[in-house]
C-alpha cells in the first residue's frame, strides 16, 4: 500500500552538472519498495511546476541498526521540476508517495541476470543489483551513457560483485556507441541452454532496441518503461503504453499500475 | 458543535459535498488502498461508453502553468465490464458512485443509462456532453441548446437516478445550457469540464499533445469556473456540482457560496492524493467559526458587495 510523506532531504549529492542523487527520509516507504517500483515526488510547493514526478527507487538506505530509513532517487536535470530537485538541500521537504508499481519479476541463482541501463535509466537497477546478488543470483550490468563523465555508481555496482560491460556514445570510456552492440554479441556468444534474463531502463529507443535484440536470440526480457505520469496511482489514464493481451490484441496500459515494469515481447515499441 | 455537512441532489442524499471528478479517480477502487472511500461525498468514476475504447496515443497530458492539459480520449472498459467488475466493489466499500455516461450517439447516452439503471449501486448519472478529446458526440452535444435539452430528456426518460449533466465552458453563456437542462428535467447540473486548450514545442513545432489539443484543468481555471458556476445559480433552481482548480478547502468553500450544492476535485488530487480528509476538516472549521449549522445554509450565499480594499488579501 503506498504511503504520503513529506520527507525531508537527508542529501543531495550533485554527480555531474545534470545528475543528481537525493537521499528522502521515508522509512515506510524505504522498508516497503521492492525493486523496479518507484515514487512520485514533488520537490517544492507550489503551483508550477504543478504535478509530481515519477522516480524509480534508486537506493534503499539503511540507519546504524540496518533498519530501512531512507530512499534515494537519481535525477537528470531536464526540466523545472528536476531542476528544483537538483538545488534541494538537507533538511528541504519533499512530497514523496511510494513504492508504486509492479517491480522486477525476480530470478533465482540458476538464471543470470543481464541489466541494461540507458543513462538515468540506472536508476531501478541498484536495488535490483542488491537483492539478486543477496539470492546468489550472477549479475552483469550493460551501461551506457552519452560520456564516460556520465557513468555513475561503478564501484557499488562492483562491490556488489556485479560485472560491468560500459559504452559511451563518444567512446570515452568502454566500446564507443550502443549499449545493444554488446549485448546483441554476449547473447550470441551465450549457450542456448544457459538461462539469462534481461532487465532493461532506459530511453525508450533504447528498450525497443533492447526488446529486438532479446527476441532475436529468444531470451526473456522485463523493462521498466516510462512514460509522462500524472498522478501514478491509476487514476488518470495518462501513462498509457500498448501492450498486447491475452487476447492477442493491443490495449492501452496504465504504465503507473500494469508496470512500470512489462515484459518487452508484449510491448509496442 | 457538530456541522451538517450533507447534500441533496434529487433522490440522493450525499454525507458531504467532497466528490472525485471523473476522469481523475479512474474506477474508484485504484484508490481503496490510499484513500477511505466512504469518506467522500461521492466518486464520480471515469467517463463509460457501451463498449470499451481505447483512446488517444500517448502524450495524453502535459503540464502548463498552475494546470494541464488532458486528451486521455475517454479509454474506458465499457459499461457492462463497469457494472460486472467494478459496481460490486464500490458498492462493498460503501462509496457512492456517480457514473459519467458517454456516447456518440443520442441512443447510446440512452442505452448506457438504462443499463445502469438495472444495474444495484448506482447513485447519480452525470452525463457527459462535455467531453472536448472526442470526434464524435459528446461536446457536440453539450454545445447546443437543443442537443442538451435532448440528450437529458431522453435520458431521463429512461431512469429514475438523479440525472447531472456535465456541462462544457466551451460555450458563451453557460446559464443558458444549465437552464436548458432544468427544463429537459435534470436534476443538478456539474461543470466546468475542461477549457479546450493546446501547447506547443517550439523547437520541434509539433503539439505536446497526440490529440494536437486538449482539456485544460487545474488552479488556473478555477476564477472563470466560480464565474461560471455564479453565473448558473441566478439562472437555474436544481443544485449545482461545482468544479475547476480546487485545491484546498477555502477553493471549495468559494464555489459553495457562489452557488454550489457539491464540488469536485480532479486534478489537485494528482498531486495530493490524500487532500480528502483535509478538505473535510477545513469546510468543518470553516462552518463552526461562522456559526453556520448546515453546509447547505452556504451554497449561493455571496454578498454582492465587494471587499473593501484593505480587506483584500489575495
Ligand atoms: C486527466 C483527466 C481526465 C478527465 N476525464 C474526464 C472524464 O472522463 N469525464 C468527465 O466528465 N470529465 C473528465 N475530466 C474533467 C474533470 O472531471 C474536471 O471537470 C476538470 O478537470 C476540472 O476540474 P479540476 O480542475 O479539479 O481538474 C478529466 C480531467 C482530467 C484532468
Amino acid at each position: 500500500m503506498p504511503i504520503d510523506v513529506s520527507a525531508a532531504v537527508v542529501s543531495n549529492r550533485p554527480l555531474s552538472a545534470d545528475y543528481n542523487v537525493v537521499a528522502l527520509a521515508a522509512p515506510a516507504i524505504a522498508a516497503a519498495a521492492a525493486p523496479g517500483q518507484f515514487v512520485m515526488v514533488k520537490a517544492a510547493p507550489g503551483l508550477d511546476p504543478l504535478l509530481r514526478r515519477p522516480f524509480s527507487v534508486f537506493e534503499v538506505l539503511r540507519d546504524s541498526g540496518g533498519a530501512p530509513s531512507a530512499v534515494s532517487i537519481l535525477s537528470k536535470r531536464i526540466g523545472r521540476s528536476t531542476a528544483q530537485l537538483y538545488d534541494l538541500r538537507p533538511g528541504d521537504r519533499v512530497a514523496c508517495l511510494g513504492p508504486l508499481g509492479r517491480p522486477f519479476a525476480l530470478v533465482d541463482a540458476g538464471t543470470e541476470a543481464w541489466m541494461v541501463a540507458g543513462g538515468v535509466g540506472l536508476a531501478p537497477f541498484m536495488t535490483l543489483a542488491e537483492t539478486l546478488r543477496a539470492r546468489g543470483v550472477a549479475a552483469t550490468l550493460f551501461y551506457g551513457a552519452r560520456a564516460a563523465g556520465e557513468l555513475f555508481y561503478l564501484d557499488a555496482f562492483r562491490s556488489l560483485g556485479v560485472d560491468l560491460v560500459l559504452s559511451t556514445e563518444d567512446g570515452s570510456r568502454g566500446e564507443r556507441g550502443r549499449i545493444t552492440a554488446p549485448l546483441d554479441r554476449r547473447l550470441a556468444a551465450r549457450a542456448a541452454a544457459a538461462p539469462v534474463m534481461l532487465y532493461a531502463c532506459g530511453p525508450e529507443g533504447m528498450l525497443a532496441a533492447t526488446a529486438k535484440v532479446a527476441a532475436a536470440h529468444g531470451r526473456p526480457c522485463q523493462v521498466s518503461v516510462e512514460r509522462i505520469m500524472g498522478c501514478g496511482l491509476g487514476g488518470c489514464y495518462s501513462c498509457v503504453i500498448p501492450v498486447r493481451g491475452d487476447d492477442g490484441r493491443f490495449h492501452h496500459v496504465r504504465s503507473c499500475i500494469a508496470g512500470p515494469v512489462l515484459m518487452a515481447d508484449r510491448v509496442r515499441w | 458543535m457538530d456541522v451538517d455537512l450533507s447534500v441533496r441532489i434529487g433522490s440522493l442524499t450525499l454525507g458531504n459535498p467532497i466528490i472525485a471528478a471523473s476522469g481523475c479517480f479512474g474506477y474508484g477502487v485504484e484508490y481503496a488502498g490510499v484513500v477511505d472511500l466512504a469518506s467522500l461525498g461521492a466518486v464520480a468514476v471515469k467517463g463509460l461508453f457501451l463498449s470499451e475504447r481505447e483512446g488517444h496515443p500517448a502524450p495524453r497530458i502535459v503540464e502548463t502553468p498552475a494546470g494541464m492539459l488532458n486528451a486521455i480520449g475517454l479509454q474506458g472498459i465499457g459499461v457492462r465490464r463497469f457494472v460486472d467488475e467494478k459496481l460490486p466493489e464500490l458498492r462493498a466499500r460503501g462509496v457512492t458512485a456517480i457514473v459519467n455516461v458517454c456516447g456518440t450517439t443520442l441512443d447510446e447516452y440512452v442505452e448506457v443509462s438504462r443499463i445502469l439503471s438495472d444495474a444495484d449501486g448506482v447513485g447519480a448519472i452525470e452525463l457527459n456532453i462535455s467531453c472536448p478529446n472526442i470526434k464524435a458526440g459528446g461536446i457536440q452535444f453539450g454545445c447546443s441548446l437543443e442537443g442538451t435539452y435532448g440528450v437529458v430528456s431522453a435520458v431521463r426518460r429512461v431512469t429514475r437516478l438523479p440525472v447531472i449533466p456535465k456541462l462544457t465552458p466551451n460555450v458563451t453563456d453557460v446559464a443558458s445550457f444549465a437552464h436548458a437542462a432544468e427544463d429537459a428535467g435534470a436534476d443538478a447540473v456539474s461543470l466546468v469540464n475542461t477549457f479546450l486548450a493546446m501547447a506547443i514545442d517550439v523547437e520541434t513545432r509539433r503539439p505536446k499533445l497526440s490529440n494536437v489539443v486538449g482539456g485544460l484543468s487545474g488552479p488556473a481555471i478555477r476564477p472563470i469556473a466560480v464565474r461560471m458556476v455564479y453565473e448558473c445559480r441566478q439562472a437555474i433552481g436544481i443544485p449545482i456540482v461545482g468544479m475547476g482548480g480546487i485545491a484546498d478547502a477555502r477553493d471549495a468553500l468559494e464555489f459553495i457560496i457562489a452557488g454550489a450544492a457539491a464540488v469536485q476535485i480532479g486534478t489537485a488530487s494528482f498531486v495530493d492524493p490524500c487532500i480528502w480528509p483535509r478538505l473535510l476538516d477545513g469546510i468543518r472549521a470553516y462552518l463552526s467559526r461562522h456559526r453556520i449549522d448546515r453546509i447547505a445554509d452556504l451554497v449561493g450565499t455571496l454578498d454582492t458587495r465587494a471587499l473593501d480594499n484593505e480587506w483584500i488579501s489575495s
